[in-house]
């Protein structure tokens, strides 16, 4: 069984072929970790899964709905993919529970007890409930981006996609964010994470994908991907990381 | 002749400052309605209504304010239009106060960076509950600043006025002027009255840009 199903994806930015025929395929449950250059396509590649990018060929099915080129209602989107940014985006002029709570209320039509109840225990799984009325300004950024997986968290996605969060934090701040990240990965949450941090891919993804020039250039489980890359390029990739 | 003493140019001085404070408010309150039926109207979508209001803002924003109310007063005589000096300064400074707040507007919602319309669109949001929930609050807070500090040019605008006769400070001392012949006495007074209708202006200004600092929203 298949949660996320990728055909043969193509998505070109003008002349510029980015992805040049994607299959992927992940189970649910699973914890995918996609590796690779800058410019090798990867968060294309999760952009068009929520369709923030239209991709130009190809299939992707999530949950049994397939995303065509004509963009899909958002609500409808987010009942089964969730997303965390880099930048976290949190809406500044809204306090944490206010992050939390204005999707649920106003995409979904809960009351505002029954989505204070639910924010209120996905602050707790990422431990920000004790920041409930503070404003994102007078949060770090690895709280910040940790009320951004409870935000994601809160409309109960069957997948959260995770666009290199912990890129823009201060090394001292990361630590937090990947435990975060980890039980979720332990709780059955699918994960679909591009990321830099290739201790957290060995550690806890299922499996790692390496993106090269717009393909799944090698993929596996990361025990045997990191320690015996097959290819060329994946083994430069790996010496140049570590 | 007749003898004025410092208070007289004073008193009268005051007297079409209050003109000038009316003509302010009249061009400050219509620009805003007008630039705001214009911001919405730009955002809704249609291309020939984006391109013609892009037209309307260049127009007024690449001619002098001067003629602009040339056009407005003796361009409407011309096509048979008998206006008062009152409504041609009014209609004229509505318009321009208009096409400036509406661009300074449309910097404003373009300030909100992009992360926030993705971050609402993966949350399931559409194009206008992200609009309301997330976008024009924000916009709003950051258009404050900008929109008080343009209210200082719409009221030294005002002093264009004069030339198509309406009498408000600058025509009341210029006319002063003439019946006294002491026009650094007249015209620093009158520069006085400016400053003292600007200045606070601009520091509430200042003072809003800073608690939006403050506020971590930039």
């Amino acid at each position: 069984m298949t949660l996320v199903c990728v055909k043969d994806l193509h998505k070109s930015f003008g002349d510029l072929e980015v992805l040049k025929g994607v299959d992927l395929d992940v189970a649910p449950g699973e914890v995918v970790a996609i590796i690779g250059r800058s410019g090798s396509g990867k968060s294309t590649l999760l952009r068009c899964l929520n369709q923030l990018e239209q991709h130009d060929g190809g299939n992707i099915e999530i949950a049994g709905q397939r995303l065509d080129a004509e963009a899909m209602a958002p609500s409808e989107l987010s009942r089964n993919v969730g997303m965390v940014f880099q930048s976290f985006n949190l809406f500044p002029h809204k306090t944490v529970g206010e992050n939390v709570m204005l999707a649920p209320v106003v995409v979904r039509g809960v009351n505002k007890q029954e989505a204070s109840r639910v924010a209120r225990e996905v602050l707790d799984k990422v431990g920000m409930l004790e920041k409930f009325d503070a404003y994102p300004a007078q949060l770090s950024g690895g709280q910040q981006q940790r009320v951004a997986i409870a935000r994601a968290l809160a409309m109960k996605p069957k997948v959260l996609l995770c666009d290199e969060v912990t890129s823009a934090l201060d090394p001292e701040l990361v630590g937090e964010v990947l435990l975060v990240l980890e039980a979720l990965a332990e709780e059955g949450m699918t994960l679909i994470l591009v990321t830099h941090e290739m201790k957290f891919a060995h550690d806890v993804a299922d499996r790692v994908v390496f993106m090269h020039h717009g393909r799944i250039h090698e993929q596996g489980d990361p025990k045997t991907l990191f320690n015996h890359p097959r290819t060329p390029e994946l083994r430069q990739f790996i010496s140049a990381v570590r | 002749m007749i003898e004025f003493t410092l208070w007289d140019i004073v008193r009268n001085l005051l007297l079409a400052a209050r003109w000038t404070i009316v003509l302010s408010l009249i061009a400050f309150v219509g620009g805003a309605s007008l630039g705001l039926l214009f911001t919405v109207l730009r955002l809704s979508g249609n291309r020939l209504l984006k391109v013609m209001i892009g037209v309307y803002v260049d127009v007024f924003q690449g001619t002098p304010l001067l003629m602009q109310l040339f056009l407005a007063y003796f361009g409407a005589a011309a096509l048979g239009f008998n206006v008062s000096a009152w409504a041609a300064a009014s209609v004229a400074l509505t318009l321009f106060t208009s096409a400036f707040l509406c661009d300074i507007w449309r910097g404003c919602l373009e300030a909100v960076p992009r992360g926030q319309w993705h971050a609402s669109r993966v949350l399931g949001m559409d194009y206008l509950q992200t609009m309301r929930h997330v976008i024009l609050p924000q916009a709003l807070r950051l258009s404050v600043p900008p929109t008080v500090g343009f209210s200082v040019q719409v009221v030294k605008g005002t002093a264009l006025a004069s030339v198509i006769g309406f009498v408000e400070l600058t025509k009341a001392g210029t006319m002063l002027n003439n019946a006294t012949f002491a026009p650094f006495t007249i015209f620093a007074l009158v520069a006085l009255i400016y400053f003292a209708l600007c200045y606070p202006l601009s520091r509430y200004s200042r003072y809003l840009e800073r608690r939006l600092y403050d506020a971590g929203m930039r």
